[in-house]
């Protein structure tokens, strides 16, 4: 698949989904609305990019739920009381991650069964810290998600910053080039010189940091924290890379498209929501999007293929 | 025209001071229900009431819209998503079952800014800006042992039946029997097994610890246990205590087999799952500009042995006696709560 149907998929189908969304429900259609709409999607978008990390080394991460709750009980309570000993937990957080991927890349461990029993060690800090729902967010992250930029809404603010932050260092420098590769072909890489494990351990570690952000984030728009809050990020964020034209194996993602895909998939909720439709039919509908977007996909695809097939 | 407006603006002036005088209509008004969770017959039975009394509320004008709203999946994150939608459809009251007490404070506060008013019932929120309409756990459990003090002047022994470990409910029902104990001081708890709210689990746990234990004169228990205790005493061969039940149809039938049979007499307390149609009348009446303290305590349904029969007919098999609040049941709550203060 070219690289220009990669990102004009998702486009089109946060496109087709926001204008239904508006014309069901046009108080939607203001600054006021986009925000309302969007703002929670800021920290699924977050998670799918540090999702989108793993997958682009070939890797599955089970655990980004879990974390993005243990940073989100960590925020509410060490990062509001002691910002220092909170922040340098964070940081001990996101040597963890890098650590979990150096190890899987130093033993050839599978990271699905891995970042599974690491959501266990998450869960399991995360009800320590926090055994029962509370904690405050920091002023400053409230201050910052809360914010009122002229204009644009913070939630888009915020999701096309991190779109170029993560376009830019991913697919615009030699190092995400090095990253991507690693997924493309990792034995080409290492016999051309370059320490697998520091690559691997850097991708995790990356994906660690947009978890971190991710958990921040979360706290900031809910103002306090609990163990279990983030536990769907899971499947979100794997269903956001994927919706948004990444694929399973080969290094081949986009950063842009995730946080689209991210974006896509929280607004199906809302739209969902809005249909009246009822909850038991909810969950299914949502799939019902997903394998909607993907077969749209796949015919784009074929089609692609074949006329490589013709000219080639 | 000039004057015209000038008028207008009077008059709007005074009926913006006249609510304190006399209550706004809220025939427009439209509340949402926002619920975490339907996967049990309590909650089931809940947004059943909420549908009866929302549609009667609707056909007779008190308000435009009472729309129910049910997350697909039990997870604060979704449901903070729900109620920020709730606030773009320009909902004007919004009642909220929290799937965490905490976690939704946050879109909680957007729909406080918006102008919406938030009461959440049963599973409370922390945030400031809305109602809250607890449960009081903890005075269920010392009325049972007033109760067994009213039927038993001398006192005896009390064999307690706690719910399931670790759990918030479980740890102020066994406070509110410890201060009734410490009231009643001629009660004693000689015994104490945890049935997990499941007749089956009570029924094992109740069988296992009887031989141990002296003559028993009362049971306490959580609701849900009753019924199985009862089955393990009678194996048992021992005289039969007064079992305090917990309104499961299963236990109100028992009890009215036995008041047949020979004379049993008892009490049930439990939580109605009509308490959302608490919450939709406590929400109705801050929209109408009522003054509502901020934290209301919600009343027990208690099937005593002249509404047995009653509230047995009224309970399909496997559930819960149920019953729906009216206004007037609302305002009383209020005017308590208000005395209180």
């Amino acid at each position: 698949m070219s690289a220009r149907y990669r990102i004009l998929l998702p486009v089109v189908s946060l496109a087709v989904l926001l204008a239904a969304v508006f014309y069901m429900q046009p108080r939607a259609m203001s600054y006021f609305g986009l925000n309302l709409l969007f703002n929670l999607a800021v920290p699924i978008a977050l998670a799918t990019v540090a999702q989108m990390m793993i997958i682009m080394v070939n890797d599955i991460d089970l655990s980004v739920g879990t974390f993005v709750s243990f940073v989100a009980c960590v925020t509410a309570t060490f990062l509001h009381d002691t910002p220092l000993l909170g922040g340098l937990i964070l940081l001990a957080a996101i040597a963890g991650y890098a650590a979990i991927g150096a190890l899987i890349e130093a033993r050839q461990l599978p990271a699905i069964v891995v970042t599974l029993g690491m959501s266990f060690v998450w869960g399991g800090l995360a009800v320590l810290i926090l055994p029962s729902p509370g904690g405050a967010a920091p002023d400053w992250i409230r201050t910052l998600m809360t914010a009122k930029p002229p204009l644009v809404p913070m939630a888009i603010v915020a999701s096309v910053l991190l779109a170029v932050v993560a376009h830019v260092l991913i697919m615009r420098t030699s190092t995400g080039a090095i990253l991507r590769a690693v997924g493309g072909n990792a034995r080409a890489v290492g016999r051309s010189g370059w320490s697998l494990v520091q690559l691997r351990a850097g991708a995790y570690a990356l994906a660690g940091l947009f978890g971190v952000l991710s958990g921040v984030t979360l706290v900031g728009l809910t103002t306090s924290a609990d163990a279990n809050i983030a536990l769907r990020y899971t499947l979100l964020s794997i269903a956001g890379v994927i919706l948004g034209g990444g694929e399973f194996t080969g290094g081949r993602i986009s950063p842009v498209g995730a946080v689209i895909g991210a974006l896509t998939l929280a607004l199906a909720g809302s739209f969902l929501s809005f249909m009246r439709l009822s909850p038991d039919w909810q969950i299914g509908a949502q799939g019902a999007i997903l394998i909607l977007v993907l077969a749209v996909r796949l015919l784009f695809a074929r089609s692609g293929r074949r006329k490589e097939a013709q000219h080639g | 025209m000039k004057r015209n407006i000038k008028l207008f603006g009077a008059a709007a002036l005074v009926t913006a001071a006249l609510p304190a005088v006399a209550p706004a209509q809220t025939g427009d008004a439209r509340i949402a229900l926002s619920n975490n969770y339907a996967g049990n017959s309590w909650r089931q039975a809940m947004l059943e009431s909420w549908e009866k009394a929302g549609t009667q509320a609707v056909e007779e004008g008190v308000v435009a819209a009472a729309d129910a709203f049910t997350t697909s999946e039990n997870q604060a994150t979704e449901q903070a998503a729900q109620i920020q939608n709730m606030i773009l459809q320009g909902y004007d009251a919004i009642v909220v079952n929290a799937a965490s007490p905490t976690a939704l404070n946050g879109a909680i506060a957007e729909a406080c800014d918006a102008g919406i008013t938030v009461v959440s019932f049963d599973g409370i929120v922390t945030e400031p800006c809305a109602w809250r309409i607890a449960v009081d756990f903890k005075e269920m459990g010392r009325q049972q042992v007033e109760y067994l003090a009213s039927r038993l002047p001398d006192g005896g022994n009390l064999l307690e039946i706690r719910g399931l470990a670790g759990v918030f409910v479980d740890d102020e029902i066994h406070a509110g029997i410890q201060q009734g104990v410490e009231e009643y001081p001629q009660f004693e708890i000689v015994g104490s097994v945890h049935g997990d709210w499941a007749q089956d689990v009570a029924q094992k746990a109740v069988a296992g610890v009887l031989p141990s234990l002296p003559e028993i004169d009362g049971v306490v228990t959580q609701g849900g246990d009753g019924y199985g205790a009862a089955q393990a005493i009678d194996a048992a061969g021992r005289d039969m205590p007064i079992i305090v039940m917990g309104n499961r149809q299963d236990e109100m039938q028992w009890w009215a087999e036995q008041r047949d049979a020979n004379g049993y007499e008892t009490l049930s307390l439990s939580i109605a799952p009509g308490v959302s149609t608490l919450a939709l009348w406590v929400a109705q009446q801050i929209l109408a500009g009522n003054e509502v303290p901020k934290d209301l305590t919600v009343p027990f349904l208690v099937v005593t042995q002249d509404t047995l029969d009653e509230a047995l007919a009224a309970t399909p098999e496997g559930s819960v006696a149920n019953v729906e609040y009216s206004l007037e049941d609302a305002q009383a709550v209020i005017e308590d709560a208000k005395a209180a203060e």
